[in-house]
């Protein structure tokens, strides 16, 4: 609630404030249908679930150098209310000055430079039930203060509001055994989701090097799923955020057709320090055996000491991958990608990304993951029965 | 011999003398020629441009893209740009920032707006396609004497216009072309047309630049180019819709940060 009514009086602000300003209307609508190719795991899960999203934004210039934006998200699938969700991805107000930036409001930022796994990337919540690739993520509540430099930037965080992790309802798949109990969550912070976390990052280009440092100090984004009773008695996962300070560094460094890439961090909770990476390289071969297609090759290890997490799947894996950019009109592209836990062989995972634009307004997306595990303690064997493809028709406004 | 072949023989010679003359390849006059070609295109400081480009097929279907550009000179190095796109709406938003360095590799990066995520791009990427057109990265970036090496080879007539014809060779190994032939009119040295060779040194792309119009009393600008790719039949139109000059712009406005908050 508390965020809600912090959004609206922050909106009316940026309107009022600008009641002459043009505001720009854009945005897509989505139909999606996900198909598993087995039979489900455990009860009550469906077969397939088709949904509608529909992403709105408004935008506009505030004065010289102000700036407001506004994206919703909502979603309704067919079978599984938990990722029948709305959120509101940015509703952010930015003014600009000669060396400094500042943005209050709802919003959405990026660290990081891996392509596998983004380890650094801490500000936003994963939008879990969006996608088992974890790359949606919720709006932030945030001032985002950022100093220039002369190819760099110092930014400083504080982060008044926190957002717990989605996750997949009874009768939807790419669960556990349990689901996970999305409204009783446990926090370390007595101030539970009103703690204020901070977090500073200072990030520089050095000619080819691009290299970015960051602390933070907050909830962590990432729970624990604690097994308890709830209060009819049934076993459920219940979510519990610690409280995290972690730094990390990241770095890319470009040398002709091949790129670099390193994250790493180094956290420290209540129960444990940690520490994890990605490391790898993506090499670039434009025209790729004289078919006009660009292929990129990509390679990375990912490590991480939390081996107990049912949320951390790259231990100790190595994933390789080949993008495809098709240089056509519709700009179609693909990336195709196989993950190998290299200490048990039968723990694997593999994806397909394409897309393809049908015409101005319309774009088909095609994805499709796949899960092996034989181990039990393995985070994959939850999904080992999961394998899906996704088809999505999108169409732009 | 004859006086009538001693004529023949003399005209013989001296026409492979004169051709001989007139095709050799003269690196010093071509290197002068494309000084004054940068020479007169000095000064302009900044711009910013709305484009549309219109991709077409073989079978003459047609795509267009509508960008935003802005470009900033810079004193004793390559030239900065900022493009910005509007259309297709599925990449509305995405820009593409670029620093091209007349010492070392060009820098670039790219802003994916849906992931907020700025992107390093690979500097071999430059004779990649930009958008799926038939302009590659490096045919956007700005032209650079000390990126080439020069030979003038002939004086030729196009459209009516006397024009000074030079090869330039890019240095650069990551370049997409071995070669690239420029026409330049002798009375304002500008570019009328340029023929790319490919790493097999065979004709890939043919780029025609018109409509040339005057800004600022001294800066010409083509508000039309058309690369016809002689290989695949496909072809790209880059029309200047709208160019103002001097906007004031900065380096600020023309870093990462300012990719971040391209609007």
């Amino acid at each position: 609630m508390l965020s809600k009514k912090y959004f609206f009086s922050f909106l009316a602000f940026a309107i009022s404030s600008q009641a002459s300003a043009e505001l720009a209307f854009s945005g897509s609508a989505s139909l999606q249908q996900r198909s598993f190719l087995q039979d489900p795991a455990y009860l009550n899960q469906t077969s397939s679930q088709a949904s509608l999203a529909f992403e709105p934004t408004i935008e506009s210039a505030v004065g010289d150098s102000g700036y407001f934006s506004f994206k919703g998200f909502a979603r309704a699938d067919q079978r599984d209310s938990e990722r029948t969700h709305v959120d509101i991805r940015e509703a952010l107000y930015a003014q600009y000055f000669d060396n400094w930036e500042v943005r209050a409001g709802i919003g959405k930022v990026f660290w990081g430079q891996t392509e596998s796994l983004h380890l650094v990337d801490i500000i936003n919540q994963t939008d879990f039930v969006e996608s088992i690739d974890a790359e949606d993520k919720l709006g932030q509540p945030m001032v985002d203060i950022r100093y220039l430099l002369d190819t760099g930037t110092i930014s400083f965080f504080i982060l008044p509001y926190f957002r717990e992790m989605t996750f997949p309802g009874e009768d939807g798949r790419l669960r556990g055994i349990l689901p996970v109990d999305v409204d009783n969550p446990l926090y370390e912070s007595d101030d539970e989701q009103s703690n204020i976390d901070f977090a500073v990052r200072w990030q520089q280009s050095f000619g080819s090097l691009e290299f970015g440092l960051a602390y933070f100090d907050g909830t962590s984004r990432l729970p624990q799923l604690l097994l308890r009773q709830n209060e009819a008695g049934d076993f459920v996962l219940s979510p519990k955020y610690n409280l995290l300070q972690q730094a990390s560094i990241d770095a890319l460094y470009v040398s002709g057709s091949w790129l670099f890439k390193l994250e790493a961090i180094h956290g420290n909770t209540l129960d444990e320090n940690f520490s994890a990476y990605v490391a790898g390289f993506e090499r670039t071969i434009v025209d790729f055996a004289g078919s006009g297609y660009d292929l990129g090759v990509l390679m990375e290890h990912q490590y991480d000491e939390r081996d107990e997490d049912p949320l951390i799947f790259g231990q100790n894996d190595l994933m390789l991958g080949a993008r495809l950019q098709f240089n056509d009109f519709a700009g179609s592209e693909m990336l195709f990608g196989f993950v190998q836990d290299l200490e048990e062989s039968s723990s694997y995972s593999a994806f397909i990304e394409a897309s393809t634009r049908l015409s101005d307004r319309w774009r088909l997306e095609f994805n499709g993951y796949f899960f092996s595990s034989d181990e039990i303690s393995d985070p994959l064997y939850a999904l080992r029965r999961d394998d899906h493809f996704t088809l999505q028709l999108e169409y732009f406004f | 011999m004859s006086l009538k072949w001693r004529f023949a023989f003399s005209f013989i010679l001296s026409m492979l003398l004169f051709s001989h003359s007139s095709f050799a390849k003269d690196p010093e006059k071509g290197l002068e020629i494309a000084k004054e070609v940068k020479a007169r295109d000095r000064g302009w400081v900044d711009t910013a441009a709305d484009m549309q480009m219109i991709l077409r097929a073989k079978d003459g279907r047609e795509s267009v893209r509508e960008i935003r550009v802005k470009t900033l000179e810079v004193e004793g190095d390559g030239d900065k740009s900022l493009t910005i796109f509007d259309k297709p709406l599925d990449v509305a938003g995405t820009a593409f920032l670029s620093f091209s360095h007349i010492e070392g590799p060009d820098e670039q990066w790219i802003f994916l707006p849906a992931v907020k995520r700025v992107k390093r791009i690979a500097t071999r990427n430059k004779s990649g396609p930009f958008m799926g057109s038939e302009f590659a990265f490096e045919d956007m970036v700005s032209f650079e004497v000390e990126k080439f090496d020069f030979a003038y080879l002939r004086d030729d007539v196009l459209d009516g216009r006397e024009m000074f014809v030079v090869e330039q060779i890019p240095k650069d190994e990551y370049s997409g072309y071995t070669k690239q032939v420029v026409w330049v009119d002798k009375e304002h040295y500008r570019v009328h047309q340029i023929e790319f060779y490919d790493r097999k040194d065979a004709l890939l792309k043919v780029l025609t630049l018109s409509d040339y119009e005057l800004y600022e009393d001294k800066f010409w600008r083509a508000m039309r180019s058309d690369m016809d790719n002689v290989q695949t039949g496909k072809s790209t139109t880059l029309i200047v819709d709208d160019i103002a000059f001097k906007q004031g712009l900065d380096e600020k406005d023309l870093d990462k940060n300012a990719l971040r908050r391209a609007k």
